[in-house]
């Protein structure tokens, strides 16, 4: 998992902050993004093996992004993360191809066990798949 | 309890302000009274359209009757009245008319010669069929009997003292009452005033034995009730009668005022009968012929017949009256039923309505409060991370316990917000299958800070490998939510209430919740599942059970309640399982 490249995508700049920088300490590679715009600006620039993706945010919505992440950068695994558990939202999420969906607030050691699980679903992880 | 029990304090705040299990939504119930009075409007007019008519028809009939029948009965009885009314007029004028043909065929000193007159009286009571004549006098001018043929020594007498003397001077004839005279025998007299050329008058006078009266009397055709008789104009009788005492009596009823036609009244006798009396004056004459028939006699048919009359009137309102107030019961009844109906779906649906508007705050609240909630977990986890990464500092210890003390905050803080979520999310959603318990886990979490506070003991018994059951998560929630409420309001402080799940038959689940509380009374067991049944009176709308039963059934369940007051109410819900698992 340490060579792991990860975008965190969240309209909370005070959240997507905290989580890179915990990332970092944790030896993973973090880039935050505070909106649609700026996560597909990212993956355009750099290549990522996890997106996680807040569905409710300003200008372009979670899911707007993950289906331009499944049209241009179809390796790419996405995470999805909401504030409020939506049975439609996630239902859509899973249809449109995420790995995982998760309900805020979320700590950041299940998040980081969902990101193993998403990039080894064969089994690589820690509690195994 | 649940391991959620700690903080829920915002979730019961805002349950306890919603008021779920007894919404406060505006009722349009219709009031007893109104129902009462709507009855009585409808019997009343109805009552009114068929009874009137109906007392109008059997009022005219009576009338109709009663005139008819009278006419039939009273009639006869007056053609018999003046028939003898008649014949006594004719008796008393032949006499009258034999005293005048006398004055004027012999000549007065024929007349004043006793043997003569001895002799006028047989030849007169030969040529009289019937009533001769007792005696004959002639009396002068002075009132002096001048001459006296009969049984009597009446010769001599002067009679210028008395009323009749001068009457028949005055009128010119007169015929006297009844009386017993100087023989003891009634009789009476008619008289005739004649004048003599030289100016002066006499007087022939005549007496006439009272029986040859009731003779004339018409007795046939009468009734043994019936009675016929003459009085004078005091009352006095002048004939013998059935009923009313003896001849020179005192008749007990009132003298007819003179009429020249035959009077008809119906009065009541001294004996208390009613009695029809048919009357008429006799011609020159004191006399008044009275005819008594006894109204019972009289009037028999019409009696019957009005007994029938009055017979059908009342069989007949009774019955109207019957079917109206049996009709207007079961008119009433149905419509109150219908509006009850009515007014519990309304209510529903604005207890639903209410329901969706809390869980779409819950779910607006919640998720305000999640993003600042990640962005609190975030920085106190980077704040651990650099704590327990970076080399060890002074105050480690006590920050990392500070840190921990924010983290678990945050998780308590998660759990209130994904339970309002949770709540919100299952006002929309149809039947799935669902985990019973987890659900009543749910469900106990919004009431588990009551129970904190009043010391209340729940009990959770699930009975192993229970199947999940296919039902609206949203509206189980509310069942079980107004059953627990009801456990709670019923149970006093460090109460028990008592949850079992367990498998009821193959198809059904059984989720029973007890309380030992105050139970209910058996006449208020029947009801409870009715809508506005209540007795907590002026908090409660009861609809909540209402509501509870109207769910159930349409979720394809049942509902049950045992209950002894003083021991505990039990009550279940059973559920259909799902089919699948």
């Amino acid at each position: 998992m340490d060579d792991l490249r990860l975008l965190f995508v969240d309209d909370e700049e005070e959240l997507v902050s905290a989580v890179v920088e915990r990332l970092e300490l944790r030896g993973i590679d973090g880039v935050g993004a505070t909106s649609g715009d700026e996560a597909l600006d990212h993956l355009r620039e750099g290549s990522f093996d996890v997106v996680v993706l807040d569905i409710k945010m300003p200008g372009i919505g979670g899911l707007e992004v993950l289906r331009t992440i499944n049209r241009r950068h179809p390796e790419v695994k996405v995470i999805l993360m909401t504030g409020h558990g939506s049975a439609k939202d996630s239902e859509i999420g899973r249809r449109l191809g995420a790995v995982a969906y998760l309900e805020k607030p979320v700590d950041l050691e299940d998040l980081l066990m969902t990101v193993d699980q998403a990039v080894n679903p064969e089994g690589g992880g820690p509690d195994g798949a | 309890m649940t391991d959620t029990s700690q903080g829920s304090t915002e979730i019961s705040d805002l349950v306890g302000t919603a008021d779920l299990p007894e919404p406060e939504v505006p009722g349009e119930q219709v009031s007893e009274s109104a129902y009462r009075r709507l009855r009585r409007m409808v019997v009343l007019a109805t009552a009114t359209v068929s009874l009137l008519p109906l007392a109008i028809t059997v009022v005219i009939n009576y009338v109709q009757f009663h005139e008819a029948l009278q006419a039939e009965a009273v009639d006869p009885m007056a053609r018999l009245t003046l028939n003898t009314k008649r014949s006594l007029e004719l008796f008393l004028s032949e006499r009258r008319s034999a005293l005048t043909f006398l004055v004027h065929d012999r000549p007065f000193v024929e007349l004043c010669d006793r043997a003569a007159l001895t002799r006028v009286i047989s030849n007169l009571n030969r040529s009289l069929e019937v009533g001769a004549f007792v005696d004959l006098g002639v009396i002068d001018d002075d009132g002096g009997q001048l001459c006296y043929s009969g049984p009597y020594e009446l010769e001599g007498r002067n009679y210028s003292d008395q009323d009749w003397f001068h009457e028949v001077a005055r009128r010119g004839t007169y015929t006297s009452d009844v009386f017993l005279g100087f023989r003891n025998s009634p009789h009476f007299a008619i008289a005739i005033k004649h004048d003599r050329p030289d100016g002066g008058f006499y007087v022939l006078r005549a007496t006439i034995d009272a029986e040859m009266l009731s003779e004339q009397i018409l007795t046939a055709g009468l009734q043994p009730t019936d009675d016929v008789f003459l009085i004078n104009r005091q009352g006095i009788l002048q004939s013998p009668s059935r009923h009313y005492g003896e001849i020179l009596g005192q008749v007990p009823l009132p003298v007819p005022h003179y009429s020249p036609t035959v009077e008809v009244v119906e009065l009541e006798d001294d004996r208390g009968r009613t009695i029809f009396m048919s009357s008429a004056h006799i011609n020159i004459s004191p006399f008044i012929l009275v005819q008594i028939k006894p109204a019972r006699e009289a009037m028999g048919r019409w009696f019957s017949l009005r007994s029938e009359l009055l017979a059908f009137l009342f069989i007949s309102a009774g019955l109207i009256l019957a079917v109206i107030l049996w009709g207007s019961g079961q008119l009433i009844r149905r419509m109150r039923e219908a509006d009850e109906r009515r007014t519990a779906l309304y209510h529903q649906v604005e207890y639903s309505n209410k329901l969706a508007s809390i869980g779409r705050l819950a779910a607006g609240v919640a998720h305000e409060i999640n993003n600042p909630l990640a962005i609190i977990n975030e920085k106190a986890g980077l704040l651990l991370d650099l704590v327990t990464v970076g080399p060890e500092t002074r105050h480690e210890e006590r920050l990392v316990a500070a840190v921990d003390s924010i983290l678990r905050s945050v998780q308590r803080c998660k759990k209130v917000t994904h339970r309002l979520l949770g709540f919100a999310r299952h006002m929309d959603v149809q039947t799935e299958t669902i985990d019973l318990e987890n659900l009543l886990r749910e469900v106990l979490g919004f009431l588990e800070q009551e129970a904190e506070y009043r010391d209340l003991t729940v009990s959770f018994q699930v009975q192993d490998k229970l199947p999940t059951a296919v039902s609206d998560r949203g509206q189980l929630q509310q069942v079980f939510l107004n059953i627990l409420n009801n456990a709670f309001a019923a149970v006093s402080d460090g109460g028990r209430i008592g949850i079992e799940l367990a498998r009821e038959d193959a198809d059904h689940v059984a989720v029973t919740i007890a309380d030992d509380g105050v139970g209910i009374p058996k006449e208020h067991l029947q009801r409870i599942f009715e809508p506005f049944f209540t007795t907590k009176s002026g908090t409660g709308t009861g609809l909540g059970l209402s509501i509870t039963y109207g769910i159930v059934k349409k979720l394809g369940g049942t509902c049950r309640v045992e209950s002894e007051v003083g021991t505990g109410t039990r009550f279940t819900v059973v559920l259909p399982i799902s089919r699948e698992g």
